[in-house]
Parts: C-alpha cells; sequence; structure tokens
C-alpha cells in the first residue's frame, strides 16, 4: 500500500466515523420539522414543535431552574476551588498529594455512586431531623450537589496554573512595598484570572449537562435533563427533537464563536510579535 | 505569601466541604452496607447480591464489549487525527467534541428513533425487501449506545498519546523492513499505552454504571448494576442498604480496573477533562 491510498484509506475511514456520530443528529434535527408526530415517516414541514416547545411550562421552568442552578453552583464552586487552589498550593508535598487524591474522588468514581452517596447524606441528615417536616431534598440538595461535583474541577485548572507562576514577580512586588494583600489582588489574581475563568465555565456546563447526580438528590424539582428523562419516559414527543437541534444550534454557536475569536486573537498577537520584529530590525 | 502560613487558611472551607460532602459520604454507603433496615449490623446485603450475580455479569461484559469496540473504532481515528496538519487537526477536535456537549440522554433518545422496529432503519432496509430486524431492546443495542455516548472519551486520550509519536520512529521501521503488522504491535501500541489505559478506563467506568442506555435502549430485559441501583435508591424496590451493598460492589470493581490501568502516565487524564 503506498501513502496516496493510506491516506485515502484514512480519509474515508474518518468520514464514515463521523458520520456515525452526526447521523443520529441529524435525523433529529430533520424530524424536528416533520408534521405528523411519526418519527420515522416524513408527512410534511412544519414549526408547529418549536411553537408548542416554547409553550411548555414544563420544560421552560426546568430550563430556567438549571441555568440559575448551573450560575449559582458554579460561582460558588468557583470561589471555594481557587480559594482552596492557593491554601493547597502552601501545604507540604504529602498533605498536596492527600487532598488532590480525595479530590479526584468525584471525577473518577462513577457518576451513580456519588449521587447515591450524597443522596444516603441527605437520607441521614432527614433521621437526625434536619430539614423539618418538608425534609431536606430540593434546592439546598441540589445545590450542595452541584457545588461538589464541580469544585475538583476548579482545583485541577486553577493548580497546574498556580503551580507555574514565577514567585519572584509576587516577591517583586512585595520589595516595592506593596502589601501582600495588594500583591495578591495585583500580582497573582491577575494571572490566574484565564485558568479561573474557564474553570468556571466547565463548571457550567458540567452543571447544565448533569442527570445522574441530580436525579438522586433532586427530591421532587426538575432540571433540564431530569424533564428531558421524564419526557423520553412518557409517550415521546416530536418537541425534543426541536429542543435537541435548538441546543445544538445554540453549542454550535458558541464554539464558532469561541473559535473565531480565538484565531483572531492568535492573528492579532503574530502581527504584533512582527511588528515589533520589523521594528527591530528597522532600528 | 504563596507559601506562608496564613494562606493555609483559605483552602479551609473547602478542606470541611470536602470531608462532609465527599469523604463522609462513602463512609456512610459502607455502613448502610453492612447495615439492617433498623441499623443493626449485617452481612445479609452483601450476602444477597450473589442473586443478582447474572446482571453484574451482563454489565461487566456489555460495558467490556463496548470498550474493545470503542478501542478498535477510536485507535485509527487518534491516529489520522494526529497526522494531520495542526490546523485541522483543531476542526476535527472540536468535531469529536460536539456530540459531547450535547445531552447524552437526547443522544441516547436519538438512537430509540433509529433502532425501533418501525424505525428508520428498519424502514430504509424495508425499502430493499430485507429485515425488519429486531434492533431496539436487544443487549446489542445496549453496546451500540454505549460504543456511540462514549467513543469520544476514547479517541481525545488516544489521539493525544499519539501526537506525541515522532513520525520519523514509524518512518525508520518501514526503511528496516517493518512491516505495517508490527508497527502497529511494536511501535504505536506501546507507545500509545497511556492513552489506552486513560481511554479504556474513561469508558468502561461509565457504560458499567449506566442505567439511562439499557433503560432506553435495552428494554426492560437488559438490566445493569445501574438499574438495580437506581431501583433500590429511587425504584420500586426501595431498599437503600441493599442499594449501599450493591453500590460498594460497583466502587470495587471499578478501583481494581483502575489499580491496573493507573500504573500509566496519569497526566492523560487532565489533558480530558
Amino acid at each position: 500500500m503506498n501513502k496516496r491510498q493510506s491516506r485515502l484509506l484514512q480519509r474515508t475511514y474518518l468520514v464514515l466515523i463521523f458520520c456515525f456520530m452526526y447521523l443520529p443528529i441529524a435525523v433529529m434535527i430533520v424530524f424536528s420539522f416533520n408534521e405528523s408526530k411519526s418519527r420515522a415517516l416524513w408527512t410534511g414541514f412544519t414549526l408547529d414543535w418549536y411553537r408548542s416547545l416554547f409553550h411548555n411550562d414544563m420544560i421552560l421552568s426546568a430550563l430556567a431552574l438549571s441555568l440559575v442552578l448551573a450560575l449559582v453552583s458554579s460561582i460558588i464552586a468557583t470561589v471555594l476551588g481557587t480559594l482552596a487552589t492557593i491554601g493547597i498550593n502552601s501545604m507540604g508535598r504529602k498533605t498536596q498529594l492527600l487532598i488532590n487524591n480525595i479530590s479526584y474522588v468525584p471525577v473518577v468514581n462513577p457518576e451513580i455512586i456519588t449521587g447515591v452517596s450524597l443522596m444516603l447524606l441527605f437520607v441521614m441528615a432527614q433521621h437526625f431531623g434536619i430539614g423539618g417536616e418538608g425534609g431536606v431534598f430540593g434546592w439546598p440538595t441540589l445545590m450542595i450537589a452541584h457545588i461538589t461535583f464541580n469544585v475538583p474541577y476548579v482545583i485541577f485548572n486553577v493548580g497546574p496554573k498556580l503551580r507555574q507562576l514565577d514567585p519572584s514577580i509576587y516577591n517583586a512586588a512585595l520589595d516595592l512595598g506593596c502589601t501582600p494583600k495588594q500583591a495578591f489582588f495585583k500580582v497573582i489574581m491577575p494571572q490566574l484570572t484565564p485558568a479561573i475563568l474557564s474553570a468556571f465555565l466547565i463548571c457550567l456546563t458540567y452543571s447544565i449537562d448533569d442527570f445522574m447526580i441530580s436525579y438522586f438528590n433532586s427530591g421532587t424539582m426538575q432540571t433540564l435533563p431530569i424533564a428531558i428523562y421524564s419526557m423520553t419516559r412518557k409517550k415521546v414527543s416530536p418537541e425534543i427533537n426541536a429542543l435537541s437541534s435548538i441546543m445544538f444550534i445554540v453549542i454550535l454557536a458558541i464554539i464558532l464563536i469561541s473559535n473565531h475569536m480565538d484565531s483572531r486573537q492568535y492573528r492579532k498577537a503574530q502581527t504584533a510579535v512582527r511588528t515589533a520584529m520589523a521594528e527591530e530590525g528597522g532600528q | 505569601m504563596l507559601r506562608s502560613q496564613t494562606s493555609r487558611w483559605a483552602a479551609a472551607p473547602y478542606l470541611i466541604w470536602m470531608g462532609i460532602f465527599i469523604v463522609v459520604p462513602l463512609f456512610i454507603v459502607i455502613f448502610y452496607a453492612m447495615t439492617t433496615a433498623e441499623g443493626a449490623f449485617t452481612l445479609d446485603n452483601l450476602a444477597q447480591i450473589g442473586r443478582y450475580s447474572s446482571v453484574f455479569a451482563r454489565s461487566l461484559i456489555l460495558a467490556a464489549e463496548a470498550t474493545v469496540i470503542c478501542l478498535i473504532l477510536a485507535f485509527p481515528v487518534g491516529y489520522s487525527l494526529s497526522r494531520l496538519r495542526a490546523n485541522k487537526q483543531h476542526i476535527m477536535l472540536m468535531l469529536v467534541m460536539l456530540p459531547m456537549w450535547m445531552n447524552f440522554l437526547l443522544r441516547t433518545y436519538a438512537w430509540m428513533t433509529l433502532l425501533e422496529n418501525n424505525g428508520l432503519i428498519n424502514r430504509f432496509l424495508g425499502l430493499f425487501g430485507i429485515g425488519p430486524f429486531p434492533m431496539i431492546n436487544t443487549a446489542g443495542a445496549v453496546v451500540l449506545g454505549m460504543v456511540y455516548n462514549y467513543l469520544p472519551y476514547m479517541i481525545l486520550p488516544l489521539y493525544t498519546a499519539m501526537t506525541k509519536i515522532d513520525d520519523s520512529i514509524v518512518e525508520a521501521a518501514q526503511d528496516l523492513g517493518c512491516n505495517t503488522g508490527n508497527i502497529l504491535l511494536r511501535i504505536l501500541i506501546p507507545l500509545s499505552s497511556p492513552g489506552i489505559a486513560t481511554g479504556i478506563t474513561m469508558v468502561f467506568v461509565p457504560s458499567v454504571s449506566t442505567f439511562i442506555i439499557s433503560r432506553m435502549l435495552g428494554g426492560g430485559s437488559n438490566l445493569l448494576i445501574g438499574d438495580l441501583i437506581e431501583l433500590q435508591f429511587l425504584g420500586n424496590s426501595y431498599n437503600l442498604n441493599l442499594g449501599s451493598a450493591m453500590s460498594l460492589v460497583l466502587m470495587i470493581i471499578v478501583l481494581v480496573l483502575m489499580s491496573f490501568t493507573s500504573s500509566f502516565d496519569e497526566s492523560e487524564m487532565e489533558g480530558v477533562m
């Protein structure tokens, strides 16, 4: 087999795999415009499912709950995790390793275990009378669960960045008369901000997407994934297709925009370097 | 301050949180697994699991099948991606990750539509006079669901590992008369083993513990460990103690697997997170 053939083979294989990955998504998008309720027979074009989706109170309130939950839990997780990273960084090697290993538990454990273990904790808390008549399940348990599985992602995103920082810049700030507090906010924080922001975004996506852990700790509340789950259990409605299509388009748009901004920044940086080099050459 | 005594206190809130919501719950699982509903010590729950050994066996087998299929499918993808030009690699990686960002319930639901008895695939085959084949509610559909959902988790670590393989090593082997099979066995597989290990964990762990995929694509006849646990905690056979015992066994299965694979480089994991 020569190089050309092997490349052709590789291309064909990639195309086939991508077909496999995108076929179901394509089918859903197409059938979200299908007039009949049938999931296999095309009867004509309609936008009815999109219309009824936006009048579906269950989905809209679940979406609102998911967004608020994701936002609040991600903010708390990011603060908690960033503080933790700073604290952990000044501890001994062994303590650091221990804390990191425990923080890995929610990451590597099957989600169902994280879900049920938290549920058991809350059940036990109810036994001891915490939460009173109505019990604890609902907002507080959802919030705690989401913060718990999000914080480790903050620690593993911000931690490596903090370790890479050059301590001499911080020391220089101290030498030049900054108080430790000023030096922290003027020197350390600005350097950590990109990592903290990306950790926050990761938390947001995990939180909005999570089904397993929320499922065991939501009581009667419905996050968006739980609402989707209950929809798939009942007589199915093409509204799900409409919802998936919208979500797919939104995600695609976010990725394209962020990609576009990345490459623009990259080009800007390159032009800056080139101009700097040209100036240097001109001198 | 970066290494001062006072800054250690910044970690205090998290350490308390970690203690209460990560460490304590694990001990509560063990406690529930070893007690009766009244709180007396017993090993009955763990002993009862023997009755469900067929479900445990099915979970392990289906998850293993899905993992092997993912590995076989993903290996060439990882290799081809790692050999593309940098800007193309970027786009292709995005394409691999894009479906992951869609809720997995929706992705699995899409397969329900395709696999049904009068679903799209059967209708398509019907045009040629073939079928209809019963596809949904079979063990094969469950494996397909696992492969589809978790394939990116295998592709990404393999790709990361293979970008580190220098083309000249492969070329040198070719020049020295190595055939394709030997290149695979002696160069590509050994050099990508950290990625293989990470990929196996990342596909096997969610596969063995799922209950959505089996419920949506497997019908009622393909119960997995996850289904059993869910039934004990939120389903009809409400029994927290038995459920905890099952969770404990599942955790041990996962730990044993991890101890096999974690002997390889762990840094691969961070790249995928």
